[in-house]
């Protein structure tokens, strides 16, 4: 009862938080309620930081009518693309050279390379290879999620019990057996365990890529507002953004707690006989 | 009788991967023989290179120079007619219970519904009743070792190789797995190579005892037929007079090979 208690008080501050900010926010901002401070007009305070009342029913505006649907579907959709494209082809090239020494050998270098590498930069590139459509956002993504994926499997495969391996061996598994049923759950497990941050960097990937460059989703409906000097839509975006990646997280645990069932979590003891 | 498992003038030399002059002589001139259905317990120090002599039986291990012939053939690979229990976890951590029993049948293509059957009245056979769907990390030590237990002898190999499979459990649950052991082996009488540092244990299981030295260059420095009456338990036969007989006489030998491990663990 008290733990629930202070459970509903600790959800009241972090209420009161958000309340206080936005509150803040509407005072430093607002023309009338307070002498200009800092700036020689009283609207220009209002022009750089925006207006909370202004940008709550622009998203308000935007969930009305629908309008925002469409952008959130297209970065979504981005997203996933990048996600599911970049973790296939981690797992795929993560297996081969975990298996691999000598070839492993040889990339070391140049994957190094490629992960220490800015890849953001690789944005106006891939918009000239596949256009302004979703593509190359996805491409974007695809970059980003790739590496991390890859860095997980090769680290899952390598960290296979030897035992377990010996083991699996003597009971008869096959080469293509041991790939499937001791290396890759192995490596997927390792490959969930990174799932956050993969699927965020996918989000990030796909909402750069339209902020580049696009004609759809929300990085272009900030990227439209920022030409025009209005900064209450970009708030908006913003602020839509967060709650989507977010939601987006909140998706993941659920996954995650589903798949990793086997997973001893911390805390949870071993059950006697 | 025909040997089951015969290892002939085993040496394992271990060659350091950094430095190549650098060696190890793990196992030297070693010739183990377990018989069909015979129970043979194999003690030495720790460190003497127990587990790599059973890793060559395995085929896990290519020895340096030596043999081994498993029924009459000579073993090339993995041995497929043999059974190997782990000192260490070997359940996959991903799979349930049932799951690890049955994969084994998975690998050779046996339907999913009969090896489920088959995986059910093993894991009954060890005292598992409706743990099947537990993940290894939601059961105990003891229980987990009886899922391995299940999970080789539903394969029924003619061979089980065992490295010191129950000696990271309380010495009660050893005792109780030490029987489970005896029953399903009387039950199925296959050859057991059974390896231990505990002299008791080695006595109380088998029909034969062989002494390791200790490392390097470890080889077999005394055999001893052990012959207690089957069935056993193993908590009361440690108290009959011709197992307090028996262990002396084996101690004698041992003793002195013990100390050698002992003062080279401590350089």
């Amino acid at each position: 009862m008290s733990s629930n208690n202070a459970n509903g008080r600790l959800r009241l501050y972090q209420l009161l938080v958000l309340v206080a900010t936005f509150l803040l926010w509407y005072v430093l901002t607002s023309p009338a309620l307070l002498p200009p401070l800092y700036f020689d007009d009283a609207n220009q305070a209002a022009f750089f930081f925006g207006e909370p009342q202004k940008v709550l029913s622009r998203i308000w505006e935007w969930f009305a009518s629908g309008s925002i649907y469409e952008h959130l579907g297209v970065t979504l959709l981005e997203t996933m693309l990048a996600f599911a494209i970049g973790t296939a082809l981690g797992l795929l090239v993560g297996l081969w050279l975990a298996l691999s020494p000598m070839a492993s050998a040889i990339c070391d270098p140049y994957i190094k390379a490629a992960n220490s590498m800015p890849r953001v930069i690789l944005a106006p590139i891939f918009a000239i290879w596949f256009g302004l459509g979703i593509w190359s956002k996805v491409a974007l993504g695809v970059t980003l999620v790739f590496f991390i994926v890859f860095f997980n499997v090769y680290q899952g495969v390598r960290e296979v019990s030897p035992v377990v391996l010996a083991n699996v061996r003597m009971l008869g598994a096959s080469k293509r057996q041991l790939l499937r049923h001791v290396y890759m759950p192995s490596a997927t497990s390792w490959v969930f365990a990174s799932l956050h941050n993969s699927v965020g960097l996918a989000f990030v990937g796909a909402v750069v890529g339209e902020y580049l460059g696009s004609a759809r989703g929300v990085g272009y409906l900030i990227l439209q507002a920022e030409g025009v000097f209005d900064i209450n839509t970009v708030f908006a975006g913003i602020i839509v953004l967060t709650g989507f990646a977010l939601a987006l997280d909140a998706v993941v645990s659920v996954v995650e707690k589903r798949l990793l069932v086997w997973r001893p979590s911390a805390g949870e003891t071993e059950r006697s006989i | 009788m025909n040997h089951a498992l015969l290892l002939e003038n085993i040496s394992c030399t271990f060659i350091s991967r950094d430095d190549r002059s650098q060696r190890y002589t793990a196992v030297k001139d070693t010739t183990l023989v377990a018989d069909e259905g015979e129970f043979v317990c194999v003690v030495g120090p720790t460190g003497c290179g127990k587990s790599t002599l059973l890793n060559v039986a395995a085929g896990l291990l290519q020895p340096s120079s030596g043999s081994v012939s498993v029924f009459g053939e000579r073993l090339a690979g993995i041995n497929n007619r043999a059974g190997y229990l782990f000192q260490a976890e070997a359940l996959m951590p991903w799979r349930s219970a049932l799951d690890n029993v049955i994969v084994g049948l998975e690998f050779r293509g046996v339907e999913r519904g009969e090896a489920v059957e088959r995986g059910n009245d093993w894991l009954r056979r060890v005292g598992l009743t409706g743990f099947g769907n537990r993940y290894p990390h939601q059961l105990s030590g003891g229980m987990r070792k009886r899922v391995s237990l299940a999970q080789t002898f539903i394969l029924n190999p003619q061979i089980l190789l065992m490295d010191e499979p129950f000696s990271a459990l309380d010495v009660q649950t050893r005792q109780l797995m030490e029987n489970e052991l005896l029953d399903l082996w009387s039950a199925e009488r296959k050859s057991v190579v059974f390896i231990t540092h505990d002299l008791e244990e080695a006595i109380a299981l088998s029909d034969r005892v062989v002494v390791l030295s200790a490392g390097p260059e470890t080889h077999p420095i005394g055999e001893y037929r052990i012959d207690l009456e089957r069935p056993r338990d193993v908590a009361e036969i440690r108290l009959t007079p011709h197992f307090i007989e028996l262990h002396a006489q084996i101690w004698r030998t041992m003793k002195q090979e013990v100390l050698k491990g002992y003062v080279q663990q401590q350089r």
